[in-house]
């Protein structure tokens, strides 16, 4: 007899909805989150797209900031190309999005504990039996059949148990961001710099949150980030393009932009979010895509607990189903990410120069990466699967 | 040895992420190096987003500390 059937490690929006599956799937389930707060500090510049968040949840206006139809991508000579989304997005109240997302695990049957920071797992012949924490500077520890790790671009749990997480340079980006008032943007765009002027080796985001307010945030490849600091990028474009602004919020993360783990379970053990390096590699998303993993974590998981397999080969429908769901289109991404990650400012600013002569109503995300290809023509199966219609 | 410079880390996990060995704690507001496994090789330093961390070992003393093992 275990504590419960499922702990999972995280409170983020890939945790809540593994924990929300596995409860509704029947199995005793409990949150540890490391913070005193779910959803807080928010780590992140708040995108998804409304197809997306469709698969999970009606958008609710209390953490809907703003909803976007229109991106403008800048160049590193700050040549504007600007054309609508056939897709609508939505900039996010994280904070009250992330609370929502547990609560609505909470409904489903799960417990959930804030300041429990997980520091090991019990380990028996090889299989995780359960999660070992701190909890206001006391040791205790936990049972259960599967731990689901949903702790964040750290990674932790993962490695606890002998997965191999920790990334490469490459494959992580460093970043800040800054949520200032007093801007004067479109609050339906979305705006993306490109160019190692404005964030070397990533791109730097301008992501309206309504009421004259935005996230202004950027990231820097890890391979650029030994000269090059995430905090003082932003500063300076503050400095440069909105002087006046009132800064709300400060902070930095790290963005694991790697294609998936190739190995995200183990026995007792399933990785799942940012902690699976599940975040989209070109955009640095990984709210929608994090949920996912989640969803299917928490089913297979309670599904395995029923079956009464707790093996890996117990939880091959997780891999299966995430590569069915995303990790084709996931590894596309990693693909066109290396191919941008080539092209130089001069080579960028001769294609939105060339884009920029395009009517906008003829332009769309897949034009534009369309163009991209022309540098690496390998890419445009990915980018037609990653792209087209939205 | 890997240092952090008092009361700026942002307690993000960037540097958790690129460590190599696991020589990282992080908690919510509290950061620690275990300096037991760490192996000095300063990809923490670099990847932090507010460069908190700093070594203090300089690059010379590290290759002499190479070319002498």
């Amino acid at each position: 007899m275990t504590d419960f059937d499922v702990i999972v490690v995280g409170g983020g929006p890939a945790g809540s909805t593994a924990a929300e599956a596995a409860a509704r799937a029947g199995a005793k389930t409990l949150i540890l989150e490391k913070d005193r707060d779910i959803g807080y500090p928010v780590r992140c510049g708040e995108g998804v797209g409304a197809k997306g968040l469709k698969h999970f949840m009606e958008p609710d206006p209390q953490w809907i900031a703003a909803t976007i139809s229109k991106v403008c991508m800048r160049s590193p000579d700050n040549t504007r190309v600007e054309f609508g989304m056939q897709d609508a997005g939505y900039i996010l109240h994280r904070r009250l999005f992330d609370y929502a997302l547990a609560n609505r695990a909470g409904n489903a049957g799960a417990e959930i504990q804030t300041r429990c920071y997980v520091d090991g797992l019990i380990v028996e012949d090889d299989a995780v039996k359960g999660v070992k924490y701190q909890y206001m500077g006391e040791h205790r520890q936990l049972t259960s059949k599967i731990v689901i790790a949903a702790d964040g671009v750290e990674s932790r749990v993962g490695r606890m148990a002998g997965l191999r997480t920790a990334t490469k340079l490459r494959d992580l980006d460093s970043g800040y961001q800054v949520t200032v008032g007093n801007v004067d943007i479109d609050q339906e765009m979305i705006d993306f710099f490109v160019g190692s002027n404005w964030a070397p080796g990533g791109y730097l985001w301008i992501f309206p949150k309504g009421d004259g307010m935005a996230n202004i945030g950027l990231a820097i490849n890890g391979q650029e980030a030994k000269d090059h600091n995430a905090h003082d990028y932003a500063h300076k474009f503050l400095n440069d393009h909105f002087p006046k602004a009132s800064i709300l919020t400060s902070v930095c993360g790290g963005i694991p932009i790697a294609q998936t783990l190739k190995t995200i379970t183990k026995a007792g053990l399933m990785l799942t979010g940012d902690a699976a390096r599940m975040v989209n590699p070109v955009t640095g998303g990984g709210i929608i895509t994090g949920m996912v993993g989640g969803r299917i974590a928490g089913e297979v998981a309670a599904q395995a607990i029923q079956k009464g397999d707790l093996t890996p080969n117990g939880f091959k429908d997780y891999s299966t189903r995430w590569q069915k769901a995303e990790g084709k289109t996931h590894a596309g991404l990693h693909r066109i990410q290396d191919a941008i990650f080539d092209i130089n400012d001069e080579q960028l600013n001769k294609m939105a120069h060339r884009l920029a002569k395009v009517p906008a109503e003829k332009l769309s995300l897949f034009k534009v990466f369309s163009a991209v290809a022309r540098n690496k023509p390998s890419i445009l199966l990915d980018v037609t699967r990653a792209f087209a219609g939205i | 040895m890997i240092l952090v410079k008092d009361n700026r880390c942002d307690f993000c996990g960037t540097c958790v992420a690129i460590c190599p060995v696991d020589a990282i704690e992080l908690r919510e507001a509290d950061i620690s190096i275990i300096h037991d496994t760490c192996i000095d090789c300063d990809l923490c330093i670099w990847v932090c987003p507010i460069d908190v961390l700093s070594s203090d070992i300089s690059l010379d003393e590290k290759k002499e500390e190479v070319s002498n093992d």
